[in-house]
Formats: structure tokens, C-alpha cells, sequence
């Protein structure tokens, strides 16, 4: 437990959610049948006495770093003056957390309360009485604090995108925010960092099976490094001697040793019943374009710019409320193409959406999730594009926001 | 009520007598249904002989059973062991839970012992004993036939539950086996050959919207889930689909768990089945993942085999052979006994006697078991018993007398703590750390570590302690959570409870099995593996190491696995932590 504590609060600091020390450092708790934390902190009394409420084994506490606190606080101090969660509209959201519950005051009843029902807690407020400031995110897990520190990162990443698409919004329909605007004004210098227009990784082409499962190490870490996924989500995969090699289920790009699956293209073995969610999709999409790569990550601005929809138009849809897996008009940013669809397999899955698009493009947003992008034989040209399309998304926005916003 | 019918029938076979018994709000929501009410009724038998006719079967459904819940057509059945002496128990699949809550039962408990075979009829709430000589004898296929309930639920024992094969299985719809820990033979003592049931009624609930909308939640996180609805999950290929996994981790028991990898596994596996019988999906009532597979060629109609079978009819035993391993699956299923424990004894066989298997020659064996003829008369007790009498106890590989699943706990320490742990002896479904172990949800542990184990266990014990209550089946749990069921729940009852709530529900029901078998003398002594897998390594690869298990660390979570349970260090409940949890106390 020592070690995981650490790890996972190391990957907070790493992934740029928090400080590396002071208040804003990252607090993990694990407990088997001692509880151990990775610091101490004033905050563990409190923290400590949850444990005796949930069946849990672990515990993340975390005051987000910026640009995420502000934008968090924003949405709490809102989502307080109405009906108490945020209600972010991306697709791993909608999936895996539902809403996002808010409390007011790091009070141990509401934070039990608010835990019992969702996998998180955000809590707002600042309290003179006992010091603590916020906001922070609580998030435990049952087996592993990797579960907390996957959650917080999907936290922050879904109130990122639905604080930059509520304000686009919020402009089209010509509403006047200062607040927001001042928030806006605050994390701008967040947005200023660019990404680079070519990497280097390993070429193809590959001889060896080693040299396949090298080149996916590799480029995963690199996705990560650059913040182009929501905590280490997304996937990859290489086809190679009639193999897909894909990277598992929930694995850690940054850590895709021992984490890739071979699946043989003939069927032959089910050994893929632990890939990624999206292999179907890999498999399609690999048949009908003859490409041998595929990435996949979560840009931010590409999942802001795939939800970005004219609010006349939208009040006017008949599935305004289901965007995600019914959109029914066909949308591009540039030349690239955003098809609805969930993940899996599923009836409105995107394992029906996204290959038959892929043949003529070679990147595609999945709306509200992120984006695809295939490559002929390794993954250099993949990665450009990938950082492209991204730099392209932001760019739009920006603009549209000047142009909007009045002076 | 909503969600319970409120009332249970006690079926009294001495006697011929049944009596309706209400279930008063209070019990319905501390023991929820399944196998925690089961458990409840089990107590006051705790202390009998686990041949006593008082000892009682009891056949509960869950709240959520024949409502729109997904995978909630299951039912639970509940006695002692013949096999263990510990609680024994196994969720039944098919149709028959949902017809007995159809018919307005929240469940039957049926004790005493019939002179002459009988059947128990079930039509709505009319119940009758029916004679049932004819069919004493027949094995479940031929009951089924004979009985052709149509849209009604049956269940029966074969020739092995007649015939007291301690391993004997409950064969219900005729492709479901309520099979671990010998509910066929404790059937059989009572002269009972089967459960006909058939109901016209509808489970009532509370917020028919809102559990629309708790069930589409489940169904899109399923859809997410590779293990169940991806290319290679249980959907597309059955349980099967493991078979892969298990070679690839180097986990696959082999000849009788001496080794962990099988040389001939790549053309056994669920792909090789799919090619030779080209099988098409079945499933439970209310289910929509269909993980069962039928083959509709070579031998249609007949049964593939799950994992467990594939993986234990095949490493196991030493043979290569995928239609013997259906034809094995199909005999044990037709005579009414269980795969798992019927190919480990098996096994236990093989390497006391040194003597190889053919696959006409294991076939045979299984009809010696069930029929009780030559070599079966000894090896119908099960592995411990056998390899006991062969002066070789050390070759049993069972925990508390219970024959161990296809997964090698030297390949995973979760499982190995599951397995030691277990209140129904060695079996891999009380705390399932499959789901984070191999399949990574909700996220990876390492299976090679007992850090942080002992409270994972604990937890999954308690959060599989509600899914057979409620009831669901544990494969959605690859994908959902009980957050998702605890909305499920309250929709159907009306009731606003958590997953903590329920969670809590599901310590009650566990530390209660606990309290049963510490009245049946089981203590810290019997929570342990056999000794090879502390000694012996398994086979590894060049990047997997399989070693033998520490004993020092296994020794040290088992310590802290009481600590977080409320066990004494013995392995002893406690009157203190019962009345905590509100259960009623027990003890020698
Ligand atoms: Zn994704």
C-alpha cells in the first residue's frame, strides 16, 4: 500500500492536476488492515473517519493546481446555487461518473452523503472556522487509490471541457457573464502552451515483434507526457504479421509494459477479451483502410470543439438531448469529421461510426470523447496529426471567442 | 411490499404439509433475498447433522427478480454441504426464479425426507406434491423430456443425487447447473427428484421510470465492457473466453495443479469450439449479455461447456481432446453432477494411480461416480475424501473439501486468499478478484502481491454476498457497479438506499455464513490451501515467474482478512461484531 500511496500521488503531480508540495501537494490514503497515507496533513482526521463509512481501501484528496481550481471553483460555487452537482456532457462522464456532486464545506456528514451515492465529491467553500480552503476533489476506490486518482483526473478534465463549451455557448446566445468571463481571463495563459509540430519516435519499419511492442511503449508515454488524453485514457494500436497489438483495457499509456494484447486477425484466439473497449473499432477500421496504426486520445479542445453546436439549431433537434449517439447532422472541423457514438459496442456504439468515417479521413473526432487518427506504418505521422488537429480545435475556438466577445 | 411478495411456503416432505409464512419488511431488507434469506433460514439448522432430516433446501429469488433488472432472472439455493459439512449454496440459473416469483413466492423452504420419490409441483400459489417414481432413476435430460414444462421452470436432480455422489448438481431449464457443493445429493437424501414451477404474476414496482432508467445506465456500461460485450467477451464466445487469458498468464491448472501451463491449450481454446459447433446464444431469463452457447452443429442442441470445464477436462486431466470435453460436460449433465469437483477428483485419481486417461476411460469413470459402481463408489465422496483413503490427502486439491476452478492461486494472490477464505470451501466466486486480477475492472491489481488484498476480499466477499440476494448475475459486475444496483434496487422496493447500504446488507449475510460454519467446527485451521502451492512453483515463462506462494505473506493477510472481517484471530465471529451488524447469534 506504501508503495501505490506514492505512486499515485506522484502521477497527480506529473499529470499537472496538482503541486508537488504545500496544501496544494496531493493526499493519498491506503488501507488493508492499517491505514497509510503518503503525507500528513491536517485534513487526515476527517479523511480517516470516511473510511469508517464506505467499503472502501483508499482515498485521493486533492486541491486541483491551476487552471483546474478556478474552473472548478466556478462551477461548484454555480452548481451550489442550483441543484448541487455539475453536469458535464462528455462521453466518459455521462459513462462512468454520471454527475458530479457538490458540497459546500469539508464537513464529514455531506461528504459521506454526497460519496455513498457518486464515485466523487467536490467540496467549494472556504471556512474560517477551521481554515480549510478549497476547492478540492475527494475520490476513493474499493481496490486500488488508482481509482481515485483516475476519477480526479476525469474530474478535472470533465469540467475543463464543460467550463470552455459553457462559455462558448454562453457567448452564442449573447449572454452577459463577467464572472465567467473573469474566469476565462484567469486560465487564458493556461491555453497559451503549444504543442510541437513533429516527434520524434521510432521509425518503421518494424522487424521484430519487440520492436512493435517497443514503438507502442513509446508513443503511449509520449501522449501522455503532452496532456492529450484525460488522466493516461485512450488507446492504441499496431497491426503487424496479422497481429493487432492493442493496448488493454483501462492501461496507463504511460505504462503500457506488460499492458498490450496480441489479437490475432484471424480469430483464432480470445485472448483480446482483455484489449481496449474500442478493439472492435481498431479491427474495422484497420480492414477497410489498409492502415497499420491507430491512436487515440482525448484532446481537450477537440472534445470541446465536436460538442460545439449553434444554440438555435440545437433548441430546434430533435435529439438535442442525445448528441452524443444520435447527432444527426454530418460535422467537420477543417477536413476533419465528428461522428456520434458511444463507447463499445453497443447499438449506437462508435465501433459503427468511426471506420467507415476513417476511410476518408485519417483523423476523426468521436463527439464528446475525443479523437482518432490512423497512420500508414508507424506512428510518427499519426502523432502529428493527432497534435494538428488539436492545435486546429483550439485555434477555432480562440477565434470564435474574440469574435463573440465584445470588446 | 414492492420488489418482495412478502410470503414463502414451507414445504414439509415427513409430514406432506405446507404452510405459507409472511416475510415481515424488516427481514425482506436486512437479508434482501437469494442467498442471504437462504442463509437466514439455514441458521437454526447450523448445528445438525448435515444429514438431519430438519436440515433444510431453501430456493430463494431476490427482489429484483422478474422485474426488468437486467440479468435478474436468477434464484439461490441454500443447505449444508454433504460434501463440506460447511453452508452449501449456488446461484441457479434458466427460468425458474423468475416463474417462482411469477407465481408470488419469495421462496421455499423445504424440509423433512419423503419415503417415496416426489416432485414439487408449483402453480402460482398452489403447491403440490406429486409422486414421482417414474422418473426415480432418469437422468435430467430424460426428466426434462418427460416432464416438458414448456414456459414452466424445472429443476431436478440425475442419477447422481439418487445415488449420493456427494458433488451432485441441481440441473434446472436443462442447460443451467446449480452445481458446487452437493444441492443435488441433498435433494436426493429428501427424495426429491424435482421443482416444477410456473406463475402468472408480475413483481411489483415502484417506479417503473425510474428503473427504466437504471437499466439503460447498466446496459451502456456492459456495452463499454470488453469482457462481456466486446469481440472476445462473454457475449460473443461464453465463459470460454477465459481459456486464452488463463494460458497467457501462465494460470491454467495442470495435471491436478503440479504445473500452470498446458502445451496443447492454444487448440482448445472457446475459438476451436465456435469453429467445430458453430454455437448460438442462450441465456437466463432477463438477461441480455446470453453468455450460455448451444451448438448447432457437429451434435446440435448440445450444451458448449463453461470455462471451468474446458479448462479442467482438458489441463487437468491430461487429454486434448475438445469433444470429449463436451461429451464429459454433457454426461455430468445429464447424470446431475458437478464438472468442477467431478474433474478435480478425477485428476486426484490420475496421480495417485499413475494411470493416464483415455477419453473413453474418464467417460466411464464419470458413469462409475454417478451410477455407483466400482471405482465411482469410492471417488463419489470427492477429491479430500478419496485421496484420504488412499492414505494421500496432500493430493486432493480442494479447500474445506471443496474441489478448487480453473484458476492457479500461485497466479493470482487475491484468488489464492479468496479460495482460503471462502464460507462455501474452494471457490473463486465469494470474491471474484478474476474482475481486477486478470480483467483489469474496475482497475489492475497486482496479482502477484498480497498487498492490500485482505480488505479487497473482504469487500468483494460482501459485494457478491448482495449480488446473490438481490439477485444478479456476478459477470455484470465485470462492467457495473453496486452504485448501479443500489439505484435498480430502490426503483423496484422503494426504498432510497446506497451501495453502502447495500454493502452492508452484504456483511450481515456473509459474517451469518461464518456463524453457520463455526457451528458446524470450522475455525482458522481449515482456511488454508493445499501445501503444494506453497512449495512448488508453477510453470513460468520469461517474463512471467511463477513461484510458489510465501507462506509468511500468506499467513500475514489471512491475519489481516480477520482483522478487517471481525474474526478472532481463530477465525471465530464474534457475539460483539453480530449484534454490531444486527445478525442473530449462534455458536456450539
Ligand atoms: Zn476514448
Amino acid at each position: 500500500m506504501e508503495i501505490l500511496v506514492k505512486k499515485y500521488a506522484h502521477k497527480l503531480v506529473d499529470a499537472g492536476l496538482a503541486a508537488p508540495s504545500g496544501p496544494g501537494a496531493p493526499l493519498v490514503g491506503g488501507l488493508d488492515q492499517d491505514l497509510v497515507w503518503n503525507r500528513t496533513a491536517p485534513e487526515i482526521p476527517v479523511l480517516e473517519r470516511i473510511f469508517l463509512h464506505l467499503n472502501i481501501n483508499s482515498l485521493v484528496f486533492l486541491r486541483p493546481g491551476f487552471p483546474y481550481d478556478r474552473i472548478i471553483r466556478f462551477l461548484a460555487g454555480r452548481a451550489l446555487k442550483a441543484a448541487g452537482t455539475i453536469m458535464p456532457q462528455d462521453c466518459e462522464t455521462r459513462t462512468f461518473l454520471h454527475d458530479l456532486p457538490v458540497v459546500e464545506q469539508f464537513d464529514l456528514p455531506a461528504i459521506v452523503t454526497a460519496l455513498k451515492q457518486r464515485k466523487t465529491v467536490i467540496i467549494q467553500g472556504n471556512d474560517r472556522n477551521t481554515g480549510f480552503f478549497g476547492p478540492a476533489v475527494i475520490a476513493p476506490g474499493t481496490v486500488s487509490p488508482e481509482q481515485g486518482f483516475v476519477h480526479i483526473s476525469s474530474v478535472c478534465f470533465a469540467c475543463f471541457v464543460a467550463f470552455f463549451s459553457n462559455y462558448l455557448t454562453g457567448l452564442k446566445t449573447g449572454r452577459k457573464d463577467p464572472e465567467m468571463d473573469q474566469v476565462f481571463d484567469q486560465v487564458l495563459p493556461f491555453l497559451q502552451k503549444e504543442l510541437p509540430a513533429s516527434f520524434d519516435l521510432m521509425h518503421s519499419p518494424f522487424c521484430r515483434e519487440k520492436d512493435v511492442y517497443a514503438a507502442m511503449v513509446q508513443a503511449g508515454r509520449k501522449i501522455v507526457d503532452h496532456g492529450l488524453v484525460d488522466s493516461y485514457f485512450g488507446n492504441l494500436s499496431c497491426c503487424w504479421n496479422n497481429t493487432l497489438y492493442i493496448s488493454q483495457t483501462g492501461a496507463s499509456l504511460d505504462e503500457l509494459t506488460g499492458c498490450i494484447d496480441p489479437v490475432p486477425l484471424d480469430g483464432s484466439s480470445t485472448a483480446g477479451i482483455t484489449a481496449s473497449s474500442e478493439l472492435t473499432a481498431h479491427l474495422e477500421t484497420i480492414a477497410r483502410t489498409g492502415c497499420q496504426v491507430i491512436l487515440h486520445g482525448h484532446p481537450k479542445f477537440c472534445v470541446i470543439a465536436s460538442m460545439d453546436c449553434d444554440p438555435v439549431r440545437k433548441a430546434a433537434c430533435a435529439f438535442a438531448d442525445k448528441c452524443h449517439t444520435h447527432c444527426p447532422v454530418p460535422r467537420t472541423i477543417g477536413s476533419v469529421p465528428i461522428v456520434p457514438g458511444e463507447v463499445g459496442t453497443g447499438p449506437y456504439g462508435l465501433c459503427n461510426t468511426l471506420p467507415r468515417a476513417c476511410e476518408t479521413s485519417d483523423s476523426v473526432i468521436v463527439h464528446g470523447h475525443g479523437l482518432f487518427v490512423t497512420g500508414k506504418t508507424d506512428f510518427n505521422r499519426a502523432f502529428s496529426t493527432l497534435a494538428a488537429v488539436e492545435t486546429l480545435c483550439k485555434t477555432r475556438y480562440l477565434e470564435q471567442v474574440r469574435y463573440l466577445r465584445p470588446a | 411490499m414492492y420488489g418482495w411478495s412478502g410470503k414463502i411456503a414451507l414445504i414439509d416432505l415427513t409430514r406432506q404439509k405446507i404452510d405459507v409464512q409472511p416475510l415481515s419488511p424488516d427481514i425482506c431488507t436486512r437479508y434482501l433475498g437469494g442467498r442471504g434469506m437462504g442463509g437466514l433460514f439455514l441458521q437454526p439448522a447450523a448445528t445438525l447433522d448435515r444429514d438431519h432430516p430438519d436440515v433444510p433446501v431453501c430456493l430463494f429469488t431476490g427482489p429484483l427478480t422478474a422485474t426488468s433488472a437486467p440479468t435478474s432472472g436468477r434464484c439461490h439455493m441454500v443447505s449444508i454441504s454433504p460434501l463440506t459439512g460447511l453452508m452449501a449454496d449456488a446461484s441457479v440459473g434458466g427460468k425458474i426464479g423468475v416463474q417462482l416469483k411469477r407465481a408470488g413466492w419469495d421462496g421455499i423452504v423445504i424440509t423433512g425426507k419423503s419415503n417415496t420419490p416426489v416432485g414439487i409441483e408449483i402453480s402460482d400459489s398452489h403447491i403440490s406434491l406429486v409422486e414421482a417414481k417414474i422418473l426415480w432413476g432418469m437422468t435430467t435430460d430424460a426428466v426434462h423430456q418427460h416432464l416438458n414444462p414448456k414456459k414452466a421452470g424445472l429443476a431436478c436432480i440425475g442419477p447422481a443425487g439418487e445415488n449420493r455422489v456427494r458433488f451432485a448438481a441441481v440441473i434446472t431449464d436443462r442447460y443451467h447447473a446449480a452445481g458446487r457443493t452437493g444441492l443435488g445429493m441433498c435433494l436426493g437424501a429428501k427424495k426429491l427428484k424435482y421443482i416444477l414451477v410456473s406463475g402468472t404474476g408480475r413483481t411489483r414496482v415502484k417506479d417503473p421510470e425510474l428503473l427504466k432508467q437504471a437499466r439503460q445506465d447498466i446496459i451502456r456500461v456492459t456495452a463499454a465492457s470488453p469482457a462481456l460485450m466486446g469481440r472476445y467477451g462473454f457475449s460473443r464466445m461464453g465463459t470460454g473466453a477465459m481459456y486464452d487469458l488463463m494460458d497467457n498468464r501462465h494460470m491454467m491448472p495442470t495435471d491436478n495443479f503440479s504445473a500452470t501451463w498446458y502445451g496443447s491449450a492454444k487448440n482448445l481454446n472457446a475459438a476451436a469450439y465456435a469453429r467445430a459447433y458453430s454455437p448460438k446464444n442462450h441465456g437466463c431469463r432477463g438477461c441480455h449479455i446470453l453468455c450460455k452457447k448451444i451448438g448447432t452443429r457437429t451434435s446440435a442442441g448440445t450444451a458448449m461447456p463453461e470455462f471451468e470445464t474446458m479448462s479442467h477436462f482438458t489441463a487437468l486431466v491430461g487429454l486434448q481432446d475438445i469433444h470429449l470435453v463436451t461429451a464429459a460436460n454433457q454426461r455430468c449433465n445429464s447424470l446431475g453432477m458437478d464438472t468442477i469437483s467431478a474433474a478435480v477428483t478425477l485428476a486426484c485419481f490420475r496421480e495417485i494411480t499413475q494411470k493416464d486417461f483415455t477419453p473413453a476411460s474418464l467417460l466411464a469413470l464419470l458413469d462409475d461416480i454417478a451410477l455407483d459402481r466400482g471405482q465411482g463408489k469410492a471417488l463419489k465422496k470427492g477429491a479430500a475424501a478419496y485421496a484420504g483413503s488412499m492414505g494421500q490427502p496432500d493430493a486432493a486439491m480442494a479447500v474445506k473439501g471443496l474441489e478448487l476452478p480453473a484458476y492457479d492461486p500461485r497466479g493470482a494472490y487475491g484468488m489464492a486468499l479468496g479460495f482460503a477464505m471462502s464460507t462455501r470451501g474452494g471457490c473463486h466466486l465469494r470474491a471474484y478478484p478474476i474482475s481486477h486480477e486478470i480483467l483489469r475492472k474496475p482497475v489492475a491489481t497486482d496479482r502477484f502481491s498480497f498487498s492490500g488484498k485482505a480488505r479487497i476480499i473482504k469487500i468483494a466477499e460482501d459485494s457478491n454476498a448482495v449480488v446473490d440476494s438481490l439477485i444478479a448475475c456476478k459477470f455484470i459486475f465485470f462492467a457495473a457497479g453496486l452504485e448501479e444496483y443500489a439505484k435498480v434496487f430502490s426503483a423496484v422496493t422503494g426504498q432510497d438506499v446506497t451501495a453502502q447500504d447495500l454493502l452492508a446488507a452484504g456483511e450481515r449475510i456473509y459474517y451469518n455464513e461464518r456463524i453457520i460454519n463455526s457451528c458446524r467446527g470450522f475455525d482458522a485451521r481449515h482456511d488454508d490451501l493445499p501445501a503444494r502451492f506453497f512449495t512448488q512453483p508453477g510453470t513460468g515463462a520469461s517474463q512471467i515467474r511463477v513461484p510458489p506462494i510465501d507462506r509468511a505473506d500468506f499467513l500475514q493477510a489471512k491475519a489481516a482478512y480477520y482483522s478487517v472481517r471481525g474474526l478472532t484471530q481463530n477465525g471465530l465471529p464474534t457475539r460483539k461484531k453480530a449484534e454490531q451488524l444486527g445478525v442473530s447469534w449462534k455458536s456450539l
